[in-house]
């Protein structure tokens, strides 16, 4: 078993997998399961300022995108900040934290934007004996009409003050929790390490809704014949997450600030994605709805694998290794070429890869041959596009195939050249440096 | 005196009635909506899908389980009906393991098709349970006039065909119910609920389609009349005569054919009203075979032998049919052919049959003999068409109706299809097929006679 042992913006737990932030981690009940579970830390659901609780509503607060057989793919939820009673979370906090003091317990927090609001909380939270902070900046629904959430999220001005406030009046590490739902990830994330921020996790939930009920003709979920947007997570957005991830990790301004990776991880291989784009752990929250607490021993477990298979000792070999691997698109070689390949023993004959690339995209597979039904790849018009791949249902039946320098690309008639050529250098650049 | 399992002889009620309900309930239970949607995501929607290909209907089979899968049956039901008018009982009785689910990629990827004949039920099931508006509706009246001969699978699929066309359409059939084989020839576990009379109807909802019960051809109507009286004439005969056993057969009971028994079950308002052997054996080897067989034993036979002069791979019954009849109890017995019939007191005591054996070749005797107790044995080694009725006026080859591609007969008035046709499988899906193409090239021939 390798040793997932995981500190995180001096925050020390361990494995790297912790419950985010959500209604998992809401009292002392569930985190007690979670630690007795195996999850290496959590966050705590985020908290409010002292005060009468937050009210819910008492109709749908989730919706799902599904597959026809019931397997989630996407979560929405319109589920507010606690609405528990502060003096109670705090106190559940205190607790929890005894009782387990080797996990990570991590205490999200959104007040008001006043200076005020977050220097009262501040000292109360670390009375408790948590190990960090995370400012919840993402939440999308309900709180950001209330200029919290989302809305401070939104403005990277905002970020950096409060951030700035929290590493003020308080010891503890701040993790700022980004939204999103703007049009550069690197902005907000910039303001955090402008204000001080020890470092972010991302992403928050993504601005959604889920669909009309076709026969009552109203959005749906709806509580009471109308709906509102809610936060969308799980399996569907690990893909926008994961970019935004390796946006933060390889933006000089932000380069080596601690990545928290949330986002439709369900398993180790969706915590190694986050980890080899620059996620310094990960969260969970979606997973743990659908299957329960249980579901991180399959996530540690295979990740103790994987590096023991690979040879890695640390979960730190694994972070950002494969960084150097993203790039700008104008970095891409535009001279290597690639072919789709379709090993004919493993062909099951469905003809998926024949019409994809021909309704769509560039005719570059038969359909038969000798008047039998059969494909394979036309390599004088295939453009190694991986469309063909994707549609394939059996694993590993069509690759793509690298062509080595020298040999002929039949869809043009050249050779591979070997030297790497892109776009910055390319004939057909107006902008390229020597034009 | 009750009867019961052991009890010798030809007797109905051997069995508690509790028993005969759960005998002949639904062989394959219909798929609940959880079942056919994963089922129905497991679909591929293959490019120039193999499973559409395999149908003789030509059923686009990735169309309609993709909308089962997208909540729409109705559409799913469309999809099925519009190439198989009768997809409902097909999807009851085709066998699907050498048809579409043979030809399904899951197989070489998983080795398990889709079930795509359970998938059919399914959306073909809903339609009857919902029909809402029609589905079809007919083209303007064209004022011709067609009739129908025969009311089976090929009949019907051709008088809705041609009604939907927009004739005028007479269905003349022998038998008081309509349905041919669906209603008289199929076993009752494969069709319950009297499913092939709540096809029929919706069949005949199409509307343009005058019902002739009890009329036989070359009884109350003669072909060259309705030649005279109607533009085109297409007969759906099936086979009406039962091959002989080719030996002596002695006045006795307990020797009937297994068409006949399986249609007396098919009518029965209870099975325990029909009397079956403690000892049967059934002499044949296709799917009337396995049907009379497990009915049998379902109806409370100690011992049921089917008992066939080939080998298992000959049998006209599907590898599925024969599983389906060993996992019943049957037995089958290879290589035997029925050489004397043994009686004693008027009634049937058994079955003498010579061992086979392929030599050079040829199927022959080997010589040695073997006898089966028997007090009910069930013939069903093939049907023949009843050909007298037609005269001189068609060609026949092999004892059945020459066509051509379409159906057309010698005769230029008269199409032909199903059973009766030379040239085909036997299968009621394949009966569609013929019904459906013969209802498309009698409405060319009209036109192109309207417009000579």
């Amino acid at each position: 078993m390798a040793n997932l042992h995981s500190t995180f913006a001096g925050i020390h737990s361990p494995n790297p997998f912790w419950l985010a932030s959500a209604p998992p981690t809401d009292k002392a009940y569930n985190v007690n399961r979670a630690f007795e579970a195996g999850w290496g830390g959590v966050v705590w659901k985020t908290l409010g300022e002292a005060g009468p609780p937050i009210v819910n509503v008492s109709g749908p607060r989730y919706g799902a995108l599904l597959t026809p057989d019931r397997r989630l793919m996407g979560f929405n939820n319109i589920e507010l900040i606690t609405d528990r009673d502060l003096e109670i979370n705090l106190r559940e906090i205190a607790e929890v934290k005894r009782l387990w003091p080797e996990r990570a317990m991590v205490v999200s927090l959104m007040v008001p934007c006043e200076e005020a609001s977050w220097k009262a909380i501040l000292p109360r939270v670390e009375d408790t004996g948590a190990d960090g902070i995370e400012l919840n900046f993402g939440c999308p629904h309900g709180m950001s009409e209330r200029g919290m959430g989302a809305a401070v999220g939104q403005v990277p001005e905002y970020i950096e003050m409060v951030t700035q406030w929290c590493k003020q009046y308080g010891r503890l590490p701040v993790i700022v929790k980004l939204t999103p739902n703007i049009t550069d990830i690197r902005n907000p994330a910039r303001a955090a390490k402008k204000g001080g921020a020890d470092a972010v996790s991302l992403i928050n939930t993504i601005n959604s809704i889920i669909g009309v009920d076709p026969y009552s003709l109203t959005m749906s979920p709806s509580t009471g014949g109308k709906g509102s947007h809610g936060g969308y997570c799980g399996p569907a957005v690990k893909p926008i997450a994961l970019n935004m991830v390796a946006e933060i990790a390889r933006d000089p301004q932000t380069a080596g600030i601690p990545i928290s990776g949330i986002g439709g991880v369900g398993n180790w291989r969706d915590a190694l994605d986050y980890l080899a784009l620059g996620a310094g752990n990960v969260q969970v929250c979606t997973a743990a709805m659908v299957y329960g607490f249980k579901i991180v021993q399959e996530m540690t477990d295979g990740l103790s694998n994987y590096m023991d298979e690979m040879g890695f000792t640390s979960v730190s070999d694994i972070v950002g290794k494969a960084l150097p691997t993203v790039s700008d698109w104008r970095y891409l070689n535009l001279n290597h070429i690639t072919k789709a390949v379709i090993n004919q023993d493993n062909c099951i004959q469905c003809g998926r890869c024949y019409i994809a690339c021909e309704d769509t995209s560039h005719q570059a597979i038969t359909a038969s041959k000798d008047g039998k039904r059969h494909f394979e790849v036309k390599n004088d018009e295939c453009v190694g596009c991986n469309l063909c791949v994707t549609v394939c249902p059996v694993v590993d039946c069509i690759t793509l195939r690298d062509l080595s320098p020298g040999e002929m690309d039949e869809r043009t008639g050249k050779p591979v050249q070997a030297a790497h050529g892109d776009w910055t250098s390319h004939p057909n650049n107006p902008m390229r440096a020597d034009a | 005196m009750h009867a019961d399992a052991l009890t010798p002889g030809v007797h109905a009620g051997r069995l508690p009635q509790a028993q005969y309900a759960h005998n002949f309930c639904d062989a394959h239970p219909p798929l609940t909506l959880a079942q056919a949607k994963i089922e129905a995501d497991r679909c591929y929607y293959c490019y120039d899908a193999p499973c559409q290909t395999a149908c003789p209907t030509g059923i686009d089979v990735p169309s309609f389980i993709h909308r089962i899968a997208d909540d729409n049956p109705r559409g799913a039901a469309r999809t099925i009906l519009e190439s198989n008018p009768l997809g409902g009982m097909c999807a009851r009785v085709c066998p699907t393991e050498v048809l579409c689910e043979q030809a399904c990629v899951r197989n070489t990827h998983e080795d398990k098709p889709v079930e795509i004949g359970l998938l059919q039920r399914y959306a073909t099931d809903h339609l009857m349970a919902h029909p809402g508006a029609p589905l079809f509706t007919r083209a303007p009246a064209t004022g011709r006039r067609v009739a129908v001969v025969g009311a089976g699978p090929a009949g019907l699929a051709c008088a809705h065909g041609l009604a939907r066309l927009g004739h005028s359409v007479v269905l003349l059939d022998a038998q008081p119910k309509l349905g041919g084989l669906n209603e008289y020839g199929l076993a009752t576990y494969k069709t319950t609920d009297d499913f092939a009379q709540k096809e029929v109807a919706w069949l005949l909802s199409i509307g343009g389609i005058e019902v002739r019960y009890g009329v036989a051809l070359g009884r109350e109507f003669q072909l060259d009349a309705l030649t005279q009286e109607y533009d085109a004439v297409f007969l759906g005969l099936g086979l009406g005569g039962v091959n002989s056993i080719g030996i002596a057969e002695p006045q006795a009971s307990g020797l009937r054919n297994a068409v006949d028994f399986i249609a007396e079950l098919r009518q029965a308002s209870n099975p325990a009203s029909v009397p079956v052997g403690r000892r049967v054996v059934v002499v044949g080897g296709g799917m009337t075979a396995v049907d009379a067989a497990v009915q049998s034993k379902k109806l409370g036979a100690q011992s049921v032998t089917i008992v066939y002069r080939r080998g298992a791979s000959e049998m006209g019954a599907s590898h599925h049919e024969q599983a389906w009849a060993l996992e019943n109890g049957v037995h089958i017995q290879h290589w035997a052919s029925p050489t004397r019939l043994l009686a004693d007191g008027g009634a049937i005591t058994g079955l003498e049959f010579g061992c086979m054996h392929m030599a050079d070749g040829q199927l022959r005797a080997t010589g040695e003999h073997f006898v089966v107790e028997a007090d009910l044995v069930l013939k069903a080694i093939g049907q023949t068409l009843v050909a007298q009725p037609l005269g001189t006026a068609l060609e026949l080859k092999g004892g059945r109706i020459v066509t051509d591609a379409e159906g057309q007969t010698s005769h230029a008035k008269v199409w032909a299809g199903g059973d009766c046709r030379f040239g085909g499988r036997d299968l009621t899906v394949e009966a569609v097929e013929h019904g459906k193409v013969a209802a498309h090239s009698i409405h060319s021939a009209i036109h192109q006679s309207i417009h000579a």
